[in-house]
């Protein structure tokens, strides 16, 4: 297994140097950043300057590698408005972030999963077709749209819940189920269709043969079984929920790597958006690495191989 | 019924409802299975042997297939009564099967200990300790090496041989009286086949039980079974002790199986196959179904299906060829 | 057979009527301000006028009017980046597929990046170089979609170029190019059409959150996720601002997902697995 995590880091590095050459290209393509970096009235002595400052005034290859040499010394760029590193910037809020994923992915998992299996239990019947659409308008409904509703029913008309912010648990029961909310559809379809793959297995018929209750037979037998393609998709679920905090954050003012994106875009401050990219991306490609350890050590196939 | 019959089959039909049309796939098998005997069900691939056992034991699969009539009497009460509880309480103690494929029919997940203990704890309620003990001893007497160190494995672990064996011990744990197997060895190596035909005849002697022993290969009955009946289209064509139906076969299907089993001493002469293809279960002939590829046919076998006829002790088939020699 | 999904298929009529017709049907101006009426809440609540049907924005803007001019970007936007996004995938999956080698390595390797890595980021970085309008939000969004065709329609290579036809148009002497492109494409265009039918609903809600974020087409040209973006501010005074084109929104994918579903039920249940 160890062969297997090192072939695994290798490709996460190549995906991340290629990330960055593209994110690196697509900001030099439009002329140099430098016009989107300075204040309208600088002067050309200004702009020459800037660009010898920061080093634009070589080739792109160059540039390239001056940009990963200081990567990896941390430093990832200075974000125009915030006059501060980027890298800095990012890590300060990641932490909020990252408190409320776990939590929207135990949501989806919670709704999701035990739809999916009683869907794939009642195939064809009603059960079946009202889980699916409740899956279906998870996914209609856009995350922005919901969660600016929930704020509406829940911290405007009820007075329930506050409206955004961090803060204390209430803070956490909105933004949480409109993160969640898109991922339970994928867990609900995922689950159902991998249950019932399951359903008609051997030792399914084993384990009713022995004389096993339905809900044994089921829950354990082939739940346990169904929930390891479910685990495969874990990463990719991940990787949506960060792109997902995006918006969420936004609705909600959550003070978020997500609402940083929305910043950088809105404000146009190009090194902080470079660098929250690529910073996400090693985000990402970390998330997706331990979900393929974590599969490789559920599965006792991969596992005692 | 007699006292020393344990399982008793009657014109038991399981039809599959298509669009296309009703599949008869067992249409009137009758069978009698007594007690500590080995009977063995014979046919080529698509007779109907398979769906007869989980017929017998209620568990038919999904997609139209239903019990039309018939019987199954064990031990005096028909199962096809049963409601799902009472039948799932009967699975696993009075009755118990062994599938095909060993390496389909273990969960991947989970330990072999764990699979085991499921079926142990279908005799009572019994703690952890007690289920690690009665695991291995349960293992042991399938002849695995080293249980101790088996027991926390799991499947894929394994050869299809052990495997097999592990299945046999989780059919055997609830001590039942009557045991299907499905065709237990025809995924194995020839080499270990022998062995778990040993293995099961041994248990067999110790324990009393009942086996319904499924095969397409009348080699194998040849070893193992004490009488044997031979499937066709979904029907029994011919039921009798194993020595009998081979030196004696009556049925000309029965005879064809039988030369074309190879000989393993002697000469071998040309093998000989059976011709043509058994009849589509959706549109079945009037007659008698093995007419089309019988060497013995005549009239009257094209025009009404066979009655059943004795040709020996306790020997019976299904021939109009028998009608001109009684 | 289930039955027809008629308020999906009705949904969707109405949508395209007003996308195709926007402004022949449209009351008034999407853009005109008129702050005299602002904030006006739709005809059936207290206060409304049957001159604003569904309401006024916080500029005085009509919002069926809106509504309907938004239908047409939002359908524009989407077909555009199906066929961009679409078309490069199907030419990337059949060249893959098909060829094999390292040609089809490198490709593959290239759509596993892309699926590892969201492109909502890269759409936002595009909209931030290359400055925000149509061409960008096609681009954009056509980036979420070439992956997963590219990975499918390859599948569906791999299987084809076993087939007979396959090998006499090679015995014929017919080029790579002529293979691929007469006798492979037609066959896969089956599976193309249900990858659209799957992937239409994407689309649109990734336009709009593109458009909610601020990336998308720039105001003043309405387009439903702008409209719930702008009714933010007035959610407390002013809910059907914001929350009108969002009902807009779902509706239209739930129906699209909804009719996608029962047509592939009809063509053929196997295409369900994808």
């Amino acid at each position: 297994m160890g062969r297997f995590i090192v072939r695994r880091l290798l490709q996460g590095v190549v995906l991340l140097v290629l990330v960055t050459a593209i994110v690196f290209v697509l900001g030099r393509m439009t002329g140099s950043p430098v016009d989107l970096m300075l204040p309208e009235d600088a002067t050309a002595e200004d702009r020459e300057r800037l660009i010898r400052t920061l080093n634009l005034d070589g080739p792109v290859h160059t540039q390239f590698l001056t940009f990963v040499g200081n990567a990896l010394h941390g430093d990832f760029g200075t974000s125009i408005r915030m006059r501060q590193p980027t890298l800095d910037v990012f890590m300060s809020r990641l932490p909020n972030t990252l408190a409320i994923i776990p939590w929207a992915l135990l949501f989806a998992m919670s709704v999701g999963i035990p739809l999916g299996v009683v869907a794939a239990i009642n195939r064809g019947r009603f059960l079946d077709r009202a889980s699916g659409t409740v899956a279906v308008l998870g996914i209609a409904t856009p995350s922005f749209w919901l969660g600016i509703v929930l704020i509406f029913i829940f911290a405007v008309e009820l007075r329930w819940l506050p409206s955004g912010r961090m803060g204390g648990p209430e803070h956490y029961i909105l933004p949480v189920i409109t993160l969640g909310t898109f991922l339970t559809a994928g867990f609900m379809r995922l689950t159902r269709s991998s249950m019932l793959d399951v359903m008609e297995s051997e030792y399914v018929k084993l384990a009713r043969i022995k004389g096993l209750s339905e809900t044994v037979v089921i829950w354990k037998h082939c739940l346990r079984n169904a929930l390891i393609p479910v685990l495969t998709l874990w990463g990719v679920f991940v990787g949506n929920l960060i792109t997902g905090a995006i918006v969420t954050e936004t609705v909600f003012a959550w003070p978020g790597v997500g609402r940083l994106t929305y910043e950088a875009v809105i404000y146009r401050d190009f090194p902080l958006l470079q660098a929250v990219i690529i910073l996400k991306a090693v985000l990402i490609l970390s998330v997706n690495l331990v979900v393929d350890i974590l599969y490789a050590y559920v599965d006792p196939r991969i596992r005692y191989s | 019924m007699t006292s020393d019959t344990i399982l008793e089959v009657r014109d038991l039909a399981t039809h599959f409802h298509l669009r296309r049309g009703i599949v008869k796939a067992v249409d009137g098998v009758s069978f009698s299975l007594k007690r500590g005997e080995v009977l063995g069900l014979v046919g080529e691939s698509g007779c109907g042997k398979s769906l007869t056992a989980l017929s017998i034991m209620r568990l038919l699969p999904k997609g139209g297939a239903r019990t039309v009539r018939g019987e199954v009497l064990l031990d005096g009460e028909d199962l096809v009564k049963k409601s799902p509880r009472e039948m799932r309480a009967l699975r696993g103690t009075k009755i118990s099967m062994i599938l095909q494929d060993p390496q389909t029919s273990l969960n991947p997940v989970f330990t072999i200990g764990n699979q085991l203990s499921e079926a142990l704890l279908r005799r009572g309620p019994a703690s952890a300790a007690q289920l690690l003990k009665d695991g291995i001893a349960a293992l042991r007497r399938v002849e695995i090496a080293a249980p101790e160190s088996r027991i926390g494995q799991y499947p894929h672990q394994m050869s299809g041989g052990m495997k097999q064996r592990v299945v046999g011990a989780i059919a055997m744990a609830g001590a039942p009286q009557v045991l299907i197997a499905d065709e237990p060895t025809t995924a194995l190596d020839v080499t270990i086949q022998l062995q778990y035909l040993k293995l099961l005849k041994r248990l067999q002697a110790e324990t009393g039980m009942a086996i319904l022993f499924i095969t397409h290969d009348f080699g194998v009955v040849a070893r193992l079974c004490d009488r044997v009946a031979v499937m066709y289209a979904g029907r029994i064509i011919e039921v009798g002790p194993v020595e009998q139906v081979f030196e004696r076969p009556a049925h000309p299907y029965t005879k064809a199986l039988i030369a074309s089993v190879p000989k393993m001493t002697g000469r071998q002469g040309r093998l000989t196959t059976i011709e043509g293809q058994p009849p589509s279960l959706l549109d079945l002939p009037v007659g008698c179904r093995f007419a089309q590829r019988c060497g013995e046919v005549f009239e009257r076998c094209h025009e009404s299906y066979p009655q059943i006829r004795n040709t020996g002790r306790n020997h019976t088939a299904a021939c109009w060829r028998l009608d001109a020699h009684a | 057979m289930r039955r027809v999904p008629w308020l999906p298929i009705i949904t969707i009529a109405i949508m395209l009527i007003m996308a195709v017709f926007a402004p022949l049907i449209s009351p008034h101006d999407p853009i005109e301000q008129t702050l005299r009426d602002k904030l006006l809440p739709p005809v059936w609540m207290d206060g409304g006028e049957a001159k604003y049907l569904l309401g006024t924005d916080a500029f005085g803007r009509d919002i069926l009017s809106r509504l309907i001019h938004g239908a047409r970007v939002s359908l524009m936007v989407a077909g555009l980046a199906l066929v961009a996004g679409g078309g490069v995938g199907l030419s990337i999956g059949i060249l893959a597929g098909y060829m094999g080698g390292w040609v089809e390595n490198v490709l593959m390797r290239l759509v596993d990046a892309a699926f590892t890595f969201p492109a909502i980021l890269f759409a936002l970085l595009l909209a931030v170089t290359l400055g925000q309008g149509l061409g960008t939000l096609v681009i954009a969004i056509s980036l979420l979609l070439w992956a997963s065709f590219a990975r499918v329609i390859r599948g569906e290579v791999l299987t084809l170029k076993q087939r007979d036809f396959v090998s006499l148009a090679k015995v014929r002497g017919c080029s790579t190019v002529r293979i691929m492109a007469a006798h492979i494409l037609p066959n896969v265009m089956n599976t193309f059409m249900v990858l659209v039918t799957l992937n239409i609903g994407v689309v649109i809600i990734a336009e709009a959150s593109l458009s909610f974020l601020g990336a998308g087409i720039p105001p003043p040209t309405p387009t439903w996720g702008l409209m719930v973006s702008e009714g933010r501010a007035s959610i407390a005074d002013a809910w059907w601002v914001a929350v009108i084109p969002g009902l807009a929104i779902t509706f239209l994918v739930l129906s699209v997902n909804l009719l996608g579903d029962w047509l592939r039920d009809q063509l053929d249940p196997r295409l369900r697995q994808l």
